[in-house]
Order: structure tokens, then C-alpha cells, then sequence
């Protein structure tokens, strides 16, 4: 109990050393270019404070309680004396990785929601859209999105296909769905794809990757292991232009259904 | 007492956001791998850590984060110069990329890709060199990619035409780059833009847009994180090829 706190003031400390030149370039230019007093300075800095207190804290739990346990289950889970169940040593196919697929797509979905660059999109997104755009819509979405990709992802890497066909197909669906979306949400929907993969998705889908690519029979993990953040970083853009052309269909439709 | 009930409810938001994660780890443990929830209290202690966490950075995003953005925003268009925009946007973007630690991490893997294939020696002095450089192209890479964001919304261009060129840059670079590499390349977008990078991007690219006559901010203020997500995989596929 006491080595959590211990470990909390390492975790807090590594925040710090991260933001410091962001730091240095906001002051930096605000002070020697634009030279001009920051309105509410004292708000600002309390504010930077809680954000790397926040960050901190967030990261250190994350770290006590939920990493450990997940990495192990995704060890477990790809272990092949686990899929192959009662016969052991017989020849597997992908279709014997139900229970991978399947947790792949939960736990894509679990960590994007609770991926703080995310609530911070979803959040400008709501005020700047003057609601129109809801927070847990957007989010959703996304987390829909990367729960697909990290599937499909492992699929890919259980199948062995190259990569390069799911990203160059991906980029092809996204530009035909960008010619027939809202224009309102196309950046927005390009941005979604950046910040779904940060610090809660990424250490729990290094080690499904990683834990596959080891125990698949011919695949190389320094190679196959690689791959599944892209995924995470493409699928969130077709559901969120997916999403925005659906209301945008519902809306008309039950504009027409009205009584004249 | 109305600011004791906004902590609650602050807190109780945070819990429903970690509870899908609580969830599949749980179901999965107990229910398909069969086993039991080992050290409870530390877990228990560590969710309560996330959901505190959380709970103050959104605060600190709304009182620190989010202004800083808009204000510096709203300073560099009534200074007018976009000289000394497009350098902070270069700088802002190089300067929290180099010390991101997800990128360290994959650029250390990385050389140990190359290593293996043969691409550079296997020895210490030059995997370090290899993954060092690696950072520098990919900060310079999302240097670039906030510059030409920034300067997207300062003219604003519709943000479909440069994301088919970047998308075509991607496509040709990886008919060329060492195949090794492709897969680094391409997971190297991703984790480029951290927790503290996207909110202060976000809010400089919505306060530049409402700030400026004729901008829309939703169209053209979203956007920024998307570029910076897309010039590294073309970058480090460059780098591959390099050297």
C-alpha cells in the first residue's frame, strides 16, 4: 500500500518531465512574442497543476489495477493450450480464436471511452457545435470504431495478410464516405482518428498484439506485432463519418414523415 | 453545498466512464479464463486512483488547458503576423512530440526491427543513434503537419483535398519503403498525440478559426491532430528508406 503512493510521486514527477516543453513554448512565445499579460494567469497555472496532478493519478491507477490484470489476460487468451481447449496439438484455424476476437472488440471499445484526449475532443466538439454534436454520441462512435479495428487487426494478424491491404482499403472507404458526409463533421471525423489511441488504449493493445504475434505459428513478433494501433487510428474515422451521416438520414427522413 | 454535489457528480461521471473497462476485465477473468480477482484492495485502490484522476484533469482541461489554447489563438490573429503563428505552430508540435514517451518506446522497437533485418548493426551505439533519429523525423514530421494545419485554417481550404494527398503520399511511400518498416510507419501515427498535446491543439485550432472572419469553427477549426497523425507514417517509411 505504501509502494502505490511511492510509485504516485514517480508517475507525477515523469508528467512533468512530459510537459515541460509544452510549457516552455506557451510562456516561451507568450512572453517574447506576443507580449501581452495572460488574462486569469492564476486560474490558467491552477489549472495546468490539476490537468498534471489528474494525469498522474489517472496513469499510477491505471497502472496499480487494470494494466497488469489485462496484459495477463491478453497472455492467457492468445496462449495456445488455452484455444486449443481438450485437443491439444491439433492445427488451429482463425475461426478458433472466437474468444480473442471478441476481446479484442471489448476491450477496443472499454479504453476509448475512458481515454481522456477523447473527453477532451468530445467535450470542444459538444461547445462549439452549441450541442448538435453530443458528447457521448461522438464518443461512442469512435469506441465502435476502434473496437472494430483492433478485431479486424487480429484477424489480420491470426490470417498473416499484409497490412497494407487493410490501410490502403481503409483510405479508399474513407474518401468514397467523405464525398456523401455532412461537411460539418469531416474534420472532426479525421481528428477522432488521432486521439483515440493514447494512454489507456495503447499499453493494453501493444500486449494483445504482441501476445499473438508470439504464440501464431509463424509469425515473427518484432514484425506481426505492429499494426493494430494503425487500425485503432482508421476504423474511428468511418464510424464517426458513418454516425454523422445517419442522423444526418434519420433527420430527413422525419422531416418528411411530418403532416404538411 | 452546491459545489460538494458538483465534486460528486464530477466523480460519479468519471466512474461511469472507467465502469466499461471494469466490466470486460471482470467477465473476462471471472467468466471465460476462470479465475478469481487476485490482490483486491490494491485493485480497488488503483480504480479509485483513475476515477480521481480523471475527475481533475477535465477539471484542469476547462480552467487551464482549453483557455491557454484559445487565448494564444486569439492573441496571434489580432497580432496579424503569420510568421510568428506558423513558428509556434512548428514549434508546439516538435516540442511535445520529441519527449512523448509512447513515441521513445516505439522508436527503441523500432531499431530493433532494423537491427534484425539487417538494415543497421546489431550492436548498442547504433540502435540508439537509429532510434534517435527516428524521434527527430517523426517531430519534425508533426512540426510540419501543425504548420501546414494551422496555415489550412488560416486560408481555409477544405481539409478533404490535403488529406488526399496525404493519404496518396502514404500509399506511394509504402510501394517503396523497406517492408520492415511499414508496420512501425504505420502505428507511429497514432501515438504521436498525447493526452496533453490534443486538448491544447484542439482549442488553438477552434479559437484560430472562430477568431478569423469567414472561418467556420467547425468546419475548419477540428482537423490539426488528423495531420499530425498522418505526416509521420510518411516520414518514418522516408526514414526507412534512407537509411
Amino acid at each position: 500500500m505504501i509502494d502505490i503512493f511511492k510509485e504516485l510521486l514517480f508517475t507525477i514527477a515523469y508528467t512533468v518531465r512530459d510537459v515541460t516543453p509544452i510549457v516552455v513554448v506557451i510562456f516561451g512565445f507568450q512572453l517574447v512574442i506576443l507580449r501581452k499579460p495572460i488574462p486569469n494567469l492564476k486560474k490558467i497555472i491552477t489549472g495546468f497543476v490539476l490537468v498534471l496532478l489528474g494525469l498522474g493519478i489517472f496513469l499510477e491507477g491505471l497502472e496499480a489495477a487494470l494494466f497488469p490484470l489485462g496484459r495477463l489476460m491478453a497472455q492467457q487468451l492468445t496462449d495456445p493450450a488455452f484455444i486449443a481447449g481438450d485437443q491439444i496439438g491439433r492445427v488451429l484455424d482463425w475461426w478458433d480464436y472466437q474468444w480473442v476476437y471478441l476481446f479484442a472488440f471489448a476491450i477496443g471499445f472499454a479504453t476509448t471511452i475512458a481515454e481522456p484526449a477523447l473527453l477532451a475532443v468530445a467535450i470542444k466538439a459538444n461547445q462549439v457545435s452549441a450541442g448538435s454534436i453530443g458528447v457521448w454520441g461522438l464518443r461512442i462512435a469512435v469506441a465502435i470504431g476502434v473496437a472494430i479495428g483492433i478485431a479486424l487487426g487480429v484477424f489480420r494478424i491470426i490470417t498473416g495478410t499484409p497490412l497494407y491491404w487493410y490501410i490502403i482499403g481503409g483510405y479508399v472507404f474513407v474518401l468514397l464516405q467523405t464525398m456523401f458526409a455532412p461537411r460539418m463533421i469531416i474534420a472532426l471525423a479525421y481528428d477522432s482518428g488521432g486521439v483515440t489511441t493514447s494512454t489507456v488504449t495503447v499499453p493494453l493493445v501493444a500486449a494483445l498484439g504482441l501476445g499473438l504475434a508470439s504464440t501464431v505459428p509463424g509469425r515473427n513478433p518484432v514484425l506481426d506485432g505492429f499494426g493494430l494501433i494503425a487500425f485503432a487510428s482508421l476504423f474511428p474515422i468511418m464510424s464517426v463519418l458513418a454516425y454523422a451521416q445517419l442522423s444526418a438520414w434519420l433527420f430527413r427522413r422525419s422531416i418528411k414523415s411530418q403532416p404538411q | 453545498m452546491k459545489s460538494i454535489k458538483a465534486i460528486w457528480s464530477a466523480l460519479f461521471e468519471s466512474l461511469r466512464d472507467l465502469l466499461p473497462i471494469i466490466v470486460v476485465i471482470g467477465f473476462f477473468q471471472l467468466a471465460v479464463l476462470q479465475q478469481p480477482i487476485p490482490n483486491f484492495g490494491e485493485i480497488a485502490l488503483g480504480i479509485t486512483f483513475v476515477v480521481i484522476g480523471l475527475t481533475l484533469f477535465v477539471q484542469g482541461l476547462n480552467m487551464g488547458l482549453f483557455p491557454i489554447g484559445e487565448t494564444m489563438a486569439y492573441s496571434f490573429a489580432s497580432k496579424g503576423n503569420i510568421f510568428w503563428l506558423l513558428c509556434f505552430a512548428f514549434t508546439l508540435g516538435f516540442g511535445t512530440t520529441i519527449a512523448e514517451p509512447a513515441l521513445i518506446a516505439v522508436a527503441n522497437e523500432a531499431a530493433l526491427v532494423a537491427a534484425d533485418g539487417d538494415m543497421i548493426e546489431k550492436n548498442e551505439q547504433s540502435m540508439a543513434s537509429y532510434a534517435l533519429g527516428l524521434r527527430i523525423t517523426v517531430a519534425i514530421s508533426v512540426g510540419i503537419a501543425i504548420v501546414i494545419g494551422v496555415f489550412r485554417i488560416v486560408m481555409g481550404w477544405p481539409i478533404q483535398y490535403l488529406i488526399v494527398i496525404g493519404y496518396t503520399g502514404v500509399v506511394v511511400m509504402t510501394f517503396f519503403a523497406p517492408h520492415e518498416i511499414v508496420g512501425i510507419a504505420y502505428d507511429s501515427g497514432g501515438v504521436t498525440t498525447s493526452t496533453i498535446t490534443v486538448p491544447l491543439v484542439t482549442a488553438l485550432g477552434v479559437g484560430l478559426a472562430s477568431s478569423i472572419k469567414g472561418r467556420n469553427p467547425m468546419i475548419d477549426g477540428f482537423g490539426l491532430i488528423a495531420f499530425a497523425s498522418l505526416t509521420p507514417m510518411i516520414f518514418v517509411m522516408g526514414y526507412g528508406m534512407v537509411i
